[in-house]
């Protein structure tokens, strides 16, 4: 006990799912030898950047002591606003702006639902959930439609030099401005106080209404993001897109060691879940272990990094 | 005292949290039929002596005996089975029950074995009891329909039915008014005729005098004596309760008063009423009171924690109004809440993020945290607070109670506010800790803060403050000086008194 425990758990803590992560990537490069070729490397990076991005706008909720459902339907409205508005009239800064614009519009109404009627999150989004899907399909009129535009597909398919995707691009900047926004900037302390005792950031002068409301915003600002990728790949608007994508999420960041009960997490941590969410898709891909695994595999880690969360806090 | 007339008996009872001895060499014996009263100051250690008799808490040593049989206990619901009972203070009902699945929750009639209900014995066996109690309600009311006054009265049904021999109510009266306090002493006064035994705890002298047999005194966590209601007076019981030495251990640092910076006038609110007094530059105002006499209640509707009704509030002359924490900060009012760990700090965040929570906003211009003078600022407050953490980048809930709360300080002493309110500054403190915030008070005060200080230790209070204004009941009930303090004209016997009414 004393010193050495403490300090092992500050290890353990800090590190631990880091470790499974290296794990893993050791693993996986002895195992296959796929794994280890740099275009495999980027494949990875590329399917976790729709999911990467959600979860980073999820962990400035869930550390302030909520959590967003809605992020799912959020693909799907950003996805149909982009085919109306890109049909419509071809540009896609408009219909990027536009949808981006809308994404942020329900992210606020959660956040004042919330904050402001004190209404549970899980209820909340649960139902702005079916809100937003029904908009969705009222807005394309309930069909798929193709995208024709040429450029836009660029967003999802095009490469930097030709080597690096786009969608990796674009979730480093979503990586380094959530960096800086949750360990630089007075909102993230903000969040990290709300969601660590939101009686103590009371009586400490913090406007938890204002911050509350922030963190929706930027989990619906980083749908916009991720939407805007997803359709591009997909290079069609469709408003059924997105079911499911809050599980892996939420998954991304609970590995990451965020904390179920508000005022912990870490962006190079969230990272972390998310590299490791898309490890287990990729690496048991090339392993060859069929899908209904990875499912299982998942779920195991969540309850692991949910177990060792509790006892983390139990210590406290 | 032994063997049929002696219903419960404890002796040698020790208990402690942490470093805080909250119960030492402690005993009690209570008479079958007796209301058996205990009577101490804040934090004597009533409440922890009955929550271990209800197996909330463990004693870390000393025996119990019931019935004159050895008695331990691992939580209320085995209290419960062995014939013990507690009636809180704060009534917790399930409002969605009625009276009858209240009454007879765990204990319901079913069919056989079978886990499926037999609602109407349930409820006839309810009406029986309620006949009993002549209780004019029907078993199928629902618990939230009832007045606050119902619902104990429902709770001491349960504790009859359950065929409780001893009842313990805290603090009974607190919340009812006199004819429901005089038809619960009348019930009293019948169980008392069917041989249950009662523990009265109580703050209000009147009433022990009214119902109870004898009283138990407690100090700091000691026993000090037992005695028969009708042989003693209230002047006697006051000083028995205070009855310690007074030394002077405080560093107090006699300093020159400026202006009057705060002042409040008429404050009402919930749990207090017209309440008015002001603070000097480098003055230490001392707020005594009984817990729940509206000290607290008052500094957080000051603070903006809790809505004001009525009243108004001056800084520096001006009136200002403060609807949230936010405004009274950024007027200067700085408030260290009595309960730490509930609105002072978050415990999972560090020592440097706690401290500079409430000043980002002054201290940080940009939107962007310069954290190189974070560190600077949060490392110089804490070094004159003399917080030992291993650095500050530890977390809260790492450090000691003592360690706790002067980072707690060191937030508000970091805004450099003009009126400080500190509420129990050294509850649950070690002594060097506790003397250490006391010496940086004064500082503060000779810098010229106005500091109200509200604290349930009277030789705390006397030694620090400059003037005390003692609470009752939701209202002032008397003025101290220091000089009346120093001349031994006002004394810890004199100041009970008036925080219990008299």
């Amino acid at each position: 006990m004393g010193m050495d425990q403490a300090a092992f758990n500050i290890f353990a803590r800090k590190y631990g799912i880091s470790l499974v992560m290296v794990f893993m990537v050791v693993l996986l490069s002895v195992v296959s030898p796929t794994f280890r070729t740099s275009g495999n490397v980027l494949s990875v990076l590329l399917q976790v950047s729709i999911n990467g991005i959600l979860a980073l706008g999820m962990v400035f909720v869930i550390t302030a002591g909520g959590i967003d459902l809605s992020i799912g339907s959020m693909l799907a409205l950003t996805s149909v606003i982009i085919g109306v508005t890109l049909n419509a009239t071809g540009n896609i800064l408009v219909a990027c702006v536009l949808s981006i614009v809308a994404t942020t519009i329900f992210g606020m109404l959660n956040g004042i639902l919330v904050a402001k009627f004190k209404m549970i999150p899980f209820v909340v989004t649960l139902a702005t959930q079916l809100v937003i899907r029904g908009v969705a399909y009222i807005i394309s009129g309930g069909y798929s439609q193709s995208l024709a535009n040429e450029d836009f597909k660029l967003i999802g398919g095009g490469k930097l030099f030709g080597v690096i995707p786009f969608p990796i691009i674009i979730l480093f900047t979503v990586i380094v401005i959530s960096f800086i926004i949750l360990h630089n900037t007075k909102l993230g302390r903000y969040v990290y106080a709300v969601g660590g005792n939101v009686n103590a950031a009371t009586a400490s002068g913090v406007n938890v209404f204002r911050t509350l409301i922030a963190t929706y915003v930027i989990s619906g600002i980083c749908c916009g993001v991720a939407g805007i990728i997803m359709t591009s790949r997909i290079s069609a608007a469709q408003p059924n897109i997105g079911v499911g994508y809050e599980t892996d999420a939420i998954a991304a960041c609970v590995i990451g060691g965020t904390s179920f009960a508000g005022g912990v997490a870490t962006i190079p941590g969230t990272v972390v879940g998310i590299v490791i969410i898309g490890l287990i898709y990729n690496g048991m891909n090339l392993v060859g272990i069929n899908s209904y695994w990875q499912t299982i595999t998942k779920g195991l880690l969540i309850i692991g990094a949910v177990m060792l969360d509790m006892f983390m806090n139990k210590k406290r | 005292m032994t063997g049929e007339d002696c219903v419960f008996r404890c002796e040698g009872i020790y208990k402690s949290f942490g470093g805080t001895h909250a119960l030492t060499d402690v005993r009690l014996e209570v008479k079958r039929g007796e209301v058996h009263a205990l009577l101490g100051e804040n934090g004597a250690g009533k409440s922890t002596l009955m929550k271990i008799i209800i197996g909330l808490y463990r004693a870390d040593q000393g025996s119990m005996f019931f019935e004159g049989k050895p008695y331990v206990c691992k939580g209320p619901a085995e209290a419960l089975r062995s014939g013990i009972s507690m009636i809180h203070q704060e009534l917790n009902p399930e409002p969605h029950l009625t009276i009858a699945e209240s009454i007879f929750l765990n204990r319901e009639d079913t069919y056989g074995r079978s886990p499926f209900l037999k609602k109407a014995a349930t409820n006839k066996r309810a009406a029986e009891v309620l006949e009993k109690f002549q209780f004019p309600v029907s078993p199928k009311t629902l618990m939230e329909e009832l007045t606050l006054a119902q619902v104990q009265m429902i709770e001491i049904i349960k504790a009859v039915s359950c065929n409780s021999r001893l009842i313990i109510m805290d603090e009974p009266t607190s919340s009812l008014d006199s004819e429901e306090t005089q038809r619960l002493f009348k019930t009293i006064r019948e169980l008392k005729a069917k041989g249950v035994s009662i523990i009265y705890i109580s703050h209000r002298m009147e009433e022990i005098f009214d119902i109870c047999d004898r009283v138990s005194l407690f100090r700091d966590g000691q026993y000090i004596d037992t005695r028969v209601v009708s042989d003693v007076t209230k002047d006697e019981l006051i000083a028995k309760m205070v009855g310690r030495e007074v030394k002077n251990v405080f560093p107090k640092v006699e300093c020159e008063k400026g202006e009057v910076v705060f002042k409040v006038e008429g404050l009402t609110g919930k749990g207090f009423d017209n309440i008015g007094f002001e603070v000097r530059a480098g003055e230490i105002l001392g707020i005594s009171g009984l817990v729940g006499s509206g000290r607290s209640e008052t500094m957080r509707a000051i603070f903006g924690m809790d809505p004001l009704q009525a009243g108004k509030i001056y800084l520096d002359g001006a009136e200002i109004h403060i609807r949230r924490p936010q405004d009274a900060i950024s007027k200067g009012i700085c408030m260290v809440n009595e309960d730490r760990k509930g609105f002072g700090l978050c415990l999972n965040r560090s020592l440097r993020e706690n401290i500079s929570l409430p000043n980002l906003p002054r201290r940080q211009g940009g939107l962007i945290i310069n954290s190189g003078r974070e560190r600077d600022e949060v490392q110089d407050v804490a070094k004159t607070l003399t917080i030992k953490a291993a650095s500050i980048e530890s977390e809260a809930y790492s450090l000691s109670g003592g360690n706790q709360q002067k980072v707690v300080l060191a937030k508000w002493l970091m805004a450099v506010p003009k009126v400080l309110i500190l509420d129990e500054p050294t509850r649950g403190v070690d002594v060097g800790a506790k003397s250490e915030i006391h010496t940086q008070m004064c500082k503060f005060a000779a810098a010229g803060m106005a500091i109200v200080m509200i604290s349930s230790e009277l030789p705390e209070i006397m030694g620090m403050s400059d003037r005390i204004v003692i609470f009752h009941e939701g209202k002032i009930n008397g003025e101290v000086s220091r000089g009346q303090i120093l001349s031994g004209e006002a004394t810890q016997e004199t100041i009970l008194a008036k925080e219990f009414g008299e």
